[in-house]
């Protein structure tokens, strides 16, 4: 493969996970470039993944969130030129085996930014609590309306894209819950999705960056936000 | 006539009037944020002063006791400026993100070079 890969790997105080990930993704793709963006850790995240000297390390000054922390990556990525890149979060729950399986379809062609989904295939192995089940009903509603495009898993972050949206992204990326409002930005703006199945695990270490009581705020805060994305102008000028 | 508020409403909107106007004399307030605080403390100025006017606007919006009137344009001033605040804030967020992403990224270019003219100074000691 001749194509320029870069996996970006959010990280925020995984000092225990980060230099396993970034050596099994490394083994496994050694043509591909790594990113960790340290997103603020307390804990020595940052300075155990420059020490691999197998990643490229981004050391964010304060703890930005989860959607800043990507888009430094995009940023990173425009700046050096990649014509692909992923998000692979450093939690244990993203599948270092199933990368291949998501930028297949942007090497060929067929997707500007492909989704990593646990839900469109019957065999699965991340089983949500009903809680969480409905939330992502009404996510997928939600996003069905505004951009008529049937996406089943709204919240992964498991996903990959090509130079364009890459461009895209590095200049207008959501903040804070970035994923179902990213859909919708990317809708509008007339990109092509596509929905690949992967195999997720549950997490490995950590917690969850949404913990059940904070689930109505996040529902409330994510379908404000995808409201507003489909209300703004369809294109945005970079 | 009891008018007490009156007495009151002026002196209170002048003393502002003059407080901003010190604040922004000593650089304490930019020019660009204190508009707004000027425009309404003139305002206030003109209505506790302008008593008839102030019974004006009562009567067009039906406020029976017209120094409430002055509370009702108070509370709207109070509104536009903090939805200002609003807007500056997010402005300002987004500002202090993409520095920081910068910030990033700059210092990782900078420890990418560092490493690459450390290793070359090495090169170079090794030939001679």
């Amino acid at each position: 493969m001749k194509e320029k890969v870069l996996v970006i790997i959010p990280a925020f105080n995984e000092a225990t996970s980060i230099v396993a990930v970034i050596s099994a993704i490394k083994q496994e793709y050694p043509s591909f470039d790594l990113l960790v963006v340290n997103d603020g850790s307390a804990d020595e995240t940052g300075k155990l993944a420059e020490r691999t000297k197998l990643a490229f390390v981004i050391n964010l000054p304060y703890n930005m969130g989860i959607g800043a922390s990507v888009q430094t990556g995009f940023k990173f990525a425009k700046k050096y030129n990649y014509q692909i890149a992923l998000q692979f979060d450093g939690d244990g729950q993203h599948m270092i085996e199933e990368i291949s399986k998501i930028i297949k379809p942007i090497i060929a062609g067929e997707a500007d930014c492909v989704i990593g989904s646990r839900f469109i295939q019957k065999a699965q192995t991340y089983q949500p609590s009903s809680f969480r089940l409905m939330g992502i009903y009404v996510l997928r509603l939600f996003s069905y309306i505004f951009v008529r495009q049937r996406i089943a898993d709204q919240t992964s972050g498991f996903r990959a894209y090509n130079r364009k949206a890459i461009e895209f992204l590095s200049a207008h990326y959501p903040v804070d819950f970035p994923e179902p409002e990213l859909i919708i930005l990317l809708g509008k703006n007339g990109f092509k999705m596509k929905e690949v199945f992967t195999q997720m695990r549950e997490r490995q270490g950590g917690v969850s960056s949404i913990p059940t009581w904070k689930g109505p705020y996040y529902i409330t805060k994510v379908l404000l936000s995808m409201m507003m994305a489909a209300l703004r102008s369809k294109k945005i000028n970079n | 006539m009891d008018n007490r508020i009156q007495i009151i409403a002026i002196a209170g909107s002048v003393s502002l009037l003059i407080f901003i106007i010190i604040l922004i004399r000593q650089h304490r307030l930019k020019e660009e944020y204190s508009i707004l605080w000027l425009f309404f403390t003139s305002v206030f100025i003109l209505f506790s002063v302008w008593r008839n006017g102030l019974e004006w606007i009562s009567d067009i919006v039906g406020v029976a006791y017209p120094p409430a009137a002055l509370f009702m344009i108070l509370i709207m001033a109070l509104f536009i400026i903090m939805i200002e605040f609003s807007l500056i804030i997010s402005k300002q967020s987004f500002w202090i993100k993409s520095i920081g992403q910068d910030i990033g990224l700059m210092k990782q270019e900078m420890n990418e070079l560092r490493a690459k003219l450390d290793l070359a100074k090495k090169d170079t000691e090794e030939k001679s």
